[in-house]
């Protein structure tokens, strides 16, 4: 399979937007390159940019490899891409404050009504909740691939608690710190300033009548796998990191107990699931959440973001039904593709999928990160064979689609430099209209063919230039 | 601030400050070990050190018999003895992980390039110089955290709750230094003076021999020594000068409900600030550093009580 490579054109010769870096990257002695490598391990690891892998010894942390090879975006490609991913985060806003109220996209029958309806992510609890701005996805970590001859795909909405923008903010820094000529010879654009936008997204949502709002992260705790990030948002933005026990709901109103008595909260930005939120409304064995959240949140006396909820627009099962939000709510036409998608629990799809399983990647309706996947090209006849058992026993759990051939970017392996096959994932802040910082978290699979970026499945970083004109 | 990140901080000072402490002691009685003496004397000192952290059955479980050796490896890199210093450094640097969003960037790095470089050794590494070396390296690292903490953290609730965590356990860590080698060096009546070098070693081991020489000017006496641990007001280890430190960072912090601990400080300070030596030494110096220490221990439940517990589990224990 011919696949797109970011730095070099179909005849081997550089793409212009490379031709300054690929000229450094020549005339740079490998000594110096590989002491850098070294320089930027060991700064990772001293300052603890680890996240934990589950499934390992309890506890245990691990780095995210970073490769010192950047990928590069020109200005113009960023911005046909920016505005493909406002209008896509809009739609989705649209979509799920209309499926919590009138649910007119389902009387228009533009979206099965038992899809929506009887999905596990829609929560009943929230029909008639009226939210700040009608805004849900505060904070949507979009995964963009670019596959075929160049051309880009939405992946996945990610619009529950995506991670990932603290190692895009530190991936820059590293650069910055290992490479300053390389800033001085192209004009980047700059990504540090994002939690400055998130605050302010943050404080734009904030209850009716507030005025001065009280902003706290919420954390499941040290031993999750994004600690990190939420330690490094509440200290970039100076607003306290908190875990469920610190917080309690009293007369509607959520407080945290702090050295000088109770103060009140206003927004909580949650990195903590719907299903741990509170224990008094979702799983009562929950030791994450605070008891009484949602009738807070209900009362409209604090606001979540993400709201509670949101999952049944990011679900698998809805993604193929995207365009038609953008269609059916702005009347505009989609400016980022959709990658096709079989549903399984269609019988005819059912049988396509079927029959040409070591070509599709499969995925599960509700995973994420990686697991429960599988990719036809590069599966073994045991897994394919386990798979074609997993869909036949409950098709309604699986989608499929085409293996695209992801775009690959030269990057710094074992053997020296290759070609590695990655992602992009934006974050796109709505909450004072819609914003980003240029560029997102760029991922790149780094073992040979594999088309799985995911950092649990042994991915790894780069630093993403979107470049300025 | 969070009730609980306050707690991390507090807790997070207290243990780098015992590993200090700790470090201190076992350099004093290693030094003291190398001294003629008998066997049975060495191993005597060996034991005082298991005895002075309470920790006579864990010791007891893992090794029949008391010698150097065996009392280091306990002390120094055992996991599963949580006065240890492995375990006072991992303590230390959990609770800083748990808060590292409210401590400085260079903090948490020396933290936990600490504990990385401590993790990576086993025993037999960490002491191939002598245990004197791996000492001096945990006194080294506590400085670079403190230093690194007065050099670069605001000076808001969070230091205050930082400093009242060090000056708390090095109170409590001085008089217990002071309890047990006090009565291990004082000479009996009929033995005449004292050893000038064990003296010199306990006082070096907090950082006081040269204090000593500038405060006295004279050789050195016992009584003298323990004038200076407890009475001296500006000296960093003393017991009257931490315990200013505590007064004056509970006071900062003062809240609604902590009124009565800081009058307990207060009252402390108090007592110590206007006391002879004479005095202490007729009524019994060890009954007056028990005394001392468990009065440390009661400010820091009450210190748990008004600012760091959460509410709910209070009233959980209440009821």
């Amino acid at each position: 399979m011919a696949y797109y490579n970011e730095m070099h054109d179909a005849d081997g010769s550089v793409r212009p937007h490379y031709r300054p870096y690929s000229h450094w990257l020549e005339t740079t002695s490998p000594e110096r390159i590989a002491r850098k490598r070294a320089e930027a391990d060991l700064a990772f690891r001293r300052v603890g940019i680890t996240f934990a892998v589950y499934g390992e010894e309890a506890g245990k942390e691990r780095l995210i490899p970073f490769d010192i090879i950047p990928r590069i975006i020109p200005a113009a490609e960023w911005s046909g891409m920016a505005a493909g991913l406002r209008q896509r985060v809009k739609a989705l806003n649209a979509f799920l404050h209309d499926i919590y109220h009138d649910q007119e996209i389902l009387k228009a029958g533009r979206l099965p009504a038992e899809q929506v309806l009887n999905n596990g992510q829609y929560r009943p609890e929230m029909q008639g909740v009226d939210v700040p701005g009608q805004i849900y996805a505060h904070i949507a970590g979009v995964d963009v691939v670019r596959a075929g001859a160049g051309e880009f795909y939405v992946l996945e909405d990610n619009l529950r608690v995506p991670s990932g923008v603290s190692y895009m903010i530190e991936d820059r820094k590293m650069m910055m710190r290992l490479f300053p000529e390389l800033f001085a010879r192209h004009k980047v654009a700059p990504v540090q300033h994002y939690p400055d936008l998130l605050l302010d997204n943050l404080r734009a949502v904030a209850p009716l009548g507030v005025t001065d709002p009280t902003c706290v992260v919420l954390t499941p705790g040290a031993y999750n796998s994004a600690y990190f990030e939420h330690t490094f948002l509440a200290q970039q933005m100076g607003v306290e990191l908190v875990e469920g026990r610190d917080l309690f709901v009293k007369d509607d109103t959520v407080y945290m107990r702090t050295t000088q008595g109770p103060k009140r909260v206003d927004v909580i930005y949650r990195r903590v699931d719907d299903d741990f939120l509170d224990p008094e409304a979702f799983r009562a064995d929950s030791m994450l959440g605070v008891p009484g959240l949602l009738r807070a949140y209900k009362a409209g006396r604090v606001t979540l973001a993400n709201a509670i909820g949101t999952g049944v627009a990011d679900d698998k099962s809805i993604y193929p039904y995207v365009p038609e939000m953008i269609r059916f709510y702005l009347g505009e036409e989609p400016i980022l593709n959709n990658v096709p998608t079989y549903m399984c629990r269609k019988p005819e799809d059912l049988k396509y999928v079927l029959a040409h399983l070591p070509e599709l990647v499969v995925k599960e309706v509700h995973g994420a990160g990686g697991y429960g996947m599988l990719v036809g090209p590069a599966a073994t006849k045991a897994e394919i064979e386990h798979f074609r058992q997993l869909l036949e026993a409950k098709p309604e759990g699986y989608i499929a689609q085409p293996t695209l051939a992801l775009s690959n970017c030269p990057t710094f392996v074992e053997s020296g430099v290759a070609p590695r096959h990655l992602d992009l994932r934006p974050f796109v802040l709505s909450g004072n209209g819609i914003q980003m910082v240029p560029g997102g978290l760029t991922r790149v699979a780094l073992r040979e063919g594999s088309l799985v970026v995911n950092s649990s499945q042994g991915g790894g970083t780069k630093d993403t230039w979107v470049l300025e004109d | 601030m969070l009730s609980r990140t306050a707690d991390h901080l507090f807790w997070m000072s207290r243990y780098i400050e015992r590993a200090e402490n700790l470090a201190r002691l076992l350099d004093v009685t290693w030094q003291m070990s190398m001294v003629p003496q008998s066997l049975e004397a060495a191993n005597q000192n060996w034991y005082a050190v298991i005895v002075l952290n309470s920790l006579e059955e864990a010791f007891a479980r893992k090794y029949s018999e008391v010698n150097a050796d065996n009392v280091l490896r306990f002390m120094v890199s055992d996991p599963d003895n949580p006065a240890s210093l492995f375990s006072c450094l991992r303590m230390g640097r959990e609770n800083a992980h748990a808060v590292r969003g409210t401590i400085t960037a260079e903090m948490w790095e020396t933290l936990n390039s600490t504990w990385l470089e401590l993790r990576a050794q086993s025993y037999e590494q960490l002491t191939a110089n002598g245990p004197g070396d791996f000492f001096e390296w945990v006194k080294i690292k506590s400085s670079l955290i403190r230093g690194v903490t007065i050099g670069t953290m605001l000076q808001d609730e969070a230091y205050n709750f930082i400093r009242l965590g060090t000056l708390l356990e090095r109170a409590d860590n001085t008089a217990r230094i002071l309890d047990v080698k006090y009565h291990v060096l004082k000479p009996k009546e009929e033995e005449g003076t004292s050893d000038f070098y064990q003296w010199g070693a306990l006082l070096r081991s907090v950082s006081a021999f040269e204090v000593y020489r500038k405060t006295y000017r004279a050789v050195i006496n016992p009584d003298r020594v323990a004038e200076l641990l407890i009475l001296q007001p500006d000296m960093p280890r003393s017991l009257l000068f931490c315990l200013k430190g505590v007064v004056k960072n509970l006071e900062l912090v003062a809240n609604d409900q902590s009124g009565e601990t800081l009058r307990r400080a207060g009252q402390l300070f108090c007592e110590i600030r206007y006391a002879r030596i004479e005095d202490i030494l007729e009524h019994g110096l060890h009954e007056y550093l028990t005394d001392f220490m468990d009065r440390i221990y009661d400010l820091g439940n009450g210190i748990s009580r008004d600012f760091l517990v959460p509410v709910s589990t209070q009233t959980q224990e209440a009821a």
